[in-house]
């Protein structure tokens, strides 16, 4: 596989949202508007190169059977860093997302890649598939987190360009579950051309 | 030349280490050690910008919720009981040493979901000046309209006295308009700032 190909195949051949379905807990619970889409897919990013790098640098030195917890104290780790680091700088944007980052400490997306791919493959490969994985996980949030809040409210990032209301549904949890549906059923048109 | 992918290639070859007890122990040992170690060193480093950052928003929501003042309301702060056993922070706000309100955060239970925080700023005679939202987990879109970036909602409040004006929504008999779609949240709102006036009159000074 080449080297650009680590990276792009995260975006629609094996979008860990749209292809793979990891991860959407945070997926759902998050993309109310597209920033906050864009900002839990960026912290992903960041805990999924980091611990693929750390998990593929220290994989000979791991004992088999204790593998999993291994990895989880090493993402843990990065998770809390970036926990800390925006509740510190960006605490705005930690009242919004507050209670999901934490919760990457479990997303599928970052456990499986430190056990599928980092745990296999050479530190840079791993870098770039963290990269592609994390870049592809942000895509998807933020095209999810734009499409409710255009419906929604009547704006993106922020910016109002329709007063009123919007579709309340899209805001809530329904929308995000019907936004999720065409948008999986968008990816497999374009997958299933490309194949 | 030794290459980033031939690095990589002589690490894969590296020995796998075996499971036996002495080599899990040391590996899980040492991973939680580097990682406690550096964790110890991110948290000392956020701990201010954390507390500033708290600080921060505290004082200008009391900014927010009273008139114009010249003392650190922070550093004058005193505890008042409340019908709860939580009791709740008062910050008054004095402006060359005459009283012209004071701020106070206070909670209520019966919302949509968490306990909601509020900062409602009272004047001497107990008219509601301002009233900011701390925190709260309402619904996005229903209940959350009680904060003032997201509707005008909160400024029915802003001038009344809860002497006259029944803080309690229109359903139950009050003076409050609930937003619609979101009474439970509505009456959460104003049961906290019922809270805090009833609290305020009880321990004026």
């Amino acid at each position: 596989m080449s080297k650009i190909n680590l990276v792009t195949k995260g975006f629609l051949k094996e979008n860990a949202v749209l292809v793979l379905f990891l991860g959407l807990c945070p997926t759902l619970g998050t993309t109310t508007s597209a920033i906050n889409g864009l900002a839990m897919g960026l912290a992903t990013t960041f805990v999924l190169i980091m611990s693929n790098t750390v998990v593929s640098l220290v994989k000979s030195l791991i004992p088999d059977m204790v593998r999993i917890p291994a990895f989880i104290v090493i993402i843990a780790t990065f998770v809390t860093v970036v926990e800390l680091t925006m509740q510190a700088f960006v605490p705005e944007l930690f009242e919004v997302l507050g209670l999901f980052i934490p919760l990457i400490v479990v997303n599928c997306i970052i456990l499986g890649r430190a056990e599928a791919f980092a745990s296999k493959n050479n530190v840079f490969d791993s870098i770039l598939d963290g990269l592609g994985m994390g870049l592809g996980f942000a895509f998807a949030l933020t095209i999810l987190g734009a499409i409710r809040e255009i419906l929604g409210s009547g704006a993106i990032f922020g910016m109002k360009f329709f007063s009123g209301d919007g579709m309340l549904v899209f805001v809530l949890a329904p929308g995000a579950f019907l936004v999720l549906g065409y948008l999986i059923a968008i990816t497999n048109k374009i997958n299933s051309k490309k194949a | 030349m030794l290459n980033l992918n031939d690095l990589g290639r002589l690490l894969i070859m590296a020995k796998k280490t075996e499971s036996t007890l002495k080599n899990m122990l040391v590996a899980l040992f040492v991973i939680a050690f580097i990682s406690s170690t550096t964790l110890g060193y991110v948290y000392e480093f956020t701990k201010g910008p954390i507390s500033d950052a708290r600080l921060k928003k505290k004082v200008e929501a009391i900014k927010i919720v009273v008139p114009e003042f010249t003392n650190n309301p922070n550093l004058d702060s005193y505890k008042i009981p409340s019908d709860m056993p939580d009791s709740l922070e008062c910050y008054p706000a004095y402006k060359d040493s005459t009283l012209v309100g004071t701020a106070i955060r206070t909670f209520s239970d019966i919302g949509f979901s968490k306990r909601i925080y509020l900062m409602v700023g009272f004047l001497p005679n107990g008219t509601i000046h301002n009233i900011s939202v701390l925190e709260h987990s309402e619904t996005p879109g229903l209940g959350d309209k009680m904060d003032k970036k997201k509707s005008k909602w909160s400024e029915q409040f802003n001038g009344k006295n809860p002497e006259s004006y029944k803080l309690k929504v229109t359903k139950d008999g009050g003076n409050v308009d609930a937003i619609t779609a979101a009474t439970i949240s509505s009456r959460a709102y104003a049961q906290a700032v019922d809270r805090a006036y009833k609290a305020y009159m009880a321990n004026k000074k």
